[in-house]
């Protein structure tokens, strides 16, 4: 039908075309880390990071307290999400049963998927409508919310990779199936446990739409986890961005400067432990 | 005390061996056992309980608003704080119009990118890029927004949309009611599209992995270029997968609420032209939320009570079609 000459070409454009569509991938990565690195290093300077927040146009305000804030909020999000993730993991990999293996199983892959705003709605009703207070726990448990499912796929996974042999050696020894558990498959599998509890943490870190309404963002130091509202990066990032001062437009980049740095960071960080893992566990 | 060996049949279970074996063997009863398999439970349980407190409180939050709106919640356009009225269709249509653009925009793109990273790259080049493309999904949604709102925005203004107001018989590039200003669904569903790329590429690459070398040699055997192959043969094997990965894009482009809020113009509009601004579910619950008065309140959650629902059929398609291949991704 088609001459070769015809396949021949079509075949080298569709090719090519395949080609500049990762070319595009890659080059808005660059566009995008760059950009941020560039408008945002302007920003990097000893009172953006160790002062609170000034009114629009007085020099030297900082976001001390979102840095501060983003850390307590994970510190709760993970505080509360780890035991749970890695619990029910551990529940899912280890025991089963007929109805609340598969019923959990199903709900943690469809709940990683959910908006993390509803995330917010949740927590907002829960706490901060019980509380009449936006605090850094209403904040937490809205980040655990979305970080609860993803720990706990990732820590059923990595326990599934435990060859059975190994659990089957402990069982063979008298031991038992806790220990086992605890303490044969649980270390075997602690580096892709760790690895999907930092990435998780690395994911909430970067959400501000729970927070929107549950931390709500601050100008103060929290004064505690329950009493004040609390300031963090991803709301700093938002409210400034869309403010029209051109000063908090420029601590904007700056924030998300240093967001996107930690978030790749950790995220770099664990994937080249996760690989220098894998490559020590192939050689023994 | 002896260990009996039990004279069971082979095919009963390990664990159910083991769990009796246990008193036989020590003639105490261990409890660490029940203790920590209890507290797992428990931990699953907890899990369950959240889920139910997720629907409860979204169901229960909006119960005023339902029996307020009622019908004229889907079908209303006029949302109205002061006069109490609350039509969420603008919203409706603004989020499927966003996500409609970012799947036609992402698809191709990442369908090509998936191609590249599992048929045509070099071994050596496969894990760098991919990994550069699985970077991308890790960018919060906020820097997207940041980084949309300075940088996207202008350049769509101008040049983009001001060449494209030249095709304004379609009504699509209309120009006629909105001047293009950057903002509003066509910025959304790029920004969009730029975020779902990575989720729909890391997925098809991987289903297009799995496809037997076989089936790719056959068609080679018959002449058929590289490209025939992936189109005739890699494709059409992969298409579930493709779809489910499509489809898994697509919920997330529909809760996808930051970078949205920041570059959808925020009005109440119902358009088809691109150049329109207007809101989605998830900004219009962004936007107000925080300082709502209590109807307005129970109807922004009513807004997220059927976010929730089409997210989660969405997902839960997603996974049927594409298995257990995306349990690899922490998406």
């Amino acid at each position: 039908m088609h001459s070769y000459t015809y396949r021949k070409r079509t075949n080298t454009l569709m090719l090519a075309l395949c080609v500049l569509a990762v070319a595009l991938a890659i080059l808005i990565l660059l566009l995008i880390f760059g950009y941020v690195l560039v408008k945002g290093i302007g920003s990097w300077k000893a009172a953006f990071f160790l002062n609170l927040p000034a009114p629009p146009g007085e020099p030297d305000g900082g976001i001390a307290n979102g840095i501060l804030g983003s850390l307590l909020l994970v510190a709760v999000a993970s505080g509360i999400g780890i035991p749970v993730g890695i619990g029910a993991g551990i529940y899912l990999a280890e025991y089963e049963d007929r109805f609340l293996a598969p019923t959990v199983r199903f709900l943690t892959e469809v709940l990683v998927g959910i908006p993390s705003i509803i995330a917010g709605i949740v927590a907002y009703a829960l706490i901060v409508l019980t509380t009449k207070q936006f605090s850094a726990l209403a904040g937490g448990v809205a980040l655990a919310i979305i970080f609860i499912p993803v720990v706990t796929r990732s820590t059923e996974e990595q326990l599934r990779l435990v060859p059975a042999t190994l659990r089957e050696a402990g069982f063979a020894l008298g031991i038992p199936k806790w220990r086992v558990i605890t303490g044969v498959v649980i270390p075997s599998a602690l580096g892709g446990i760790t690895t999907g509890v930092m990435l998780s943490a690395a994911r909430v870190a970067g959400e501000a739409a729970p927070l929107l309404f549950t931390a709500f963002g601050s100008q103060f130091w929290p004064t505690g986890i329950t009493e004040s509202p609390v300031a963090a990066l991803p709301l700093y990032i938002y409210r400034y961005a869309i403010s029209p001062q051109s000063d908090w437009q420029a601590q904007a980049w700056g924030a998300a400067l240093l967001l996107l740095l930690l978030v790749l960071g950790l995220n770099i960080m664990t994937r080249s432990l996760a690989r220098s893992g894998m490559k020590r566990g192939e050689r023994r | 005390m002896s260990a009996e060996v039990k004279s069971s049949s082979f095919i009963k279970s390990r664990r159910q061996t083991i769990d009796e074996f246990q008193p036989r063997i020590t003639g105490t009863v261990r409890y660490g056992d029940s203790i920590f398999h209890g507290l797992m439970f428990f931990f699953a349980l907890l899990i369950l309980v959240m889920t139910g407190l997720i629907l409860w409180q979204l169901l229960a939050g909006s119960s005023a608003s339902i029996m307020h709106s009622g019908l004229d919640f889907f079908m209303g356009t006029r949302w109205s704080v002061g006069d109490d009225v609350y039509g969420a269709l603008p919203v409706i249509y603004g989020t499927l119009a966003t996500s409609a653009l970012a799947l036609l925009i992402a698809v191709p793109l990442s369908l090509g990118a998936a191609i590249f990273l599992a048929e045509l790259a070099p071994g050596w080049l496969r894990a760098p890029v991919s990994y550069l493309v699985e970077l991308l999904a890790a960018i919060p949604s906020v820097v997207y927004g940041l980084w949309a709102l300075f940088v996207m925005v202008p350049v769509l203004r101008d040049p983009v949309q001001t060449t494209l107001s030249h095709l304004g018989f379609l009504p699509f590039f209309n120009a006629d009611i909105y001047k293009p200003i950057g903002l509003g669904f066509m910025a959304a569903g790029v920004i969009l599209a730029i975020m779902i790329l990575p989720i729909i590429t890391a997925l098809s690459r991987d289903v297009i992995l799995v496809v037997p070398q076989s089936q790719r040699e056959a068609y080679y055997a018959l002449g058929a270029t590289r490209w025939e192959t992936i189109k005739d043969v890699v494709l059409p094997y992969a298409r579930a997968g493709i779809i489910g990965a499509g489809v898994l894009g697509l919920g997330r482009a529909l809760g996808e609420t930051m970078a949205v809020a920041m570059v959808i113009g925020n009005s109440n509009a119902i358009s088809a032209s691109l150049f329109s601004p207007g809101s989605t579910m998830a900004s219009r619950i962004a936007n107000e939320f925080a300082e709502a008065s209590d109807l307005q309140r129970s109807a922004l959650i009513e807004i997220a009570l059927v976010l929730f629902m089409i997210t989660f059929l969405v997902n839960v398609a997603a996974r049927l079609l594409i298995g257990r291949i995306a349990g690899k991704r922490a998406v």
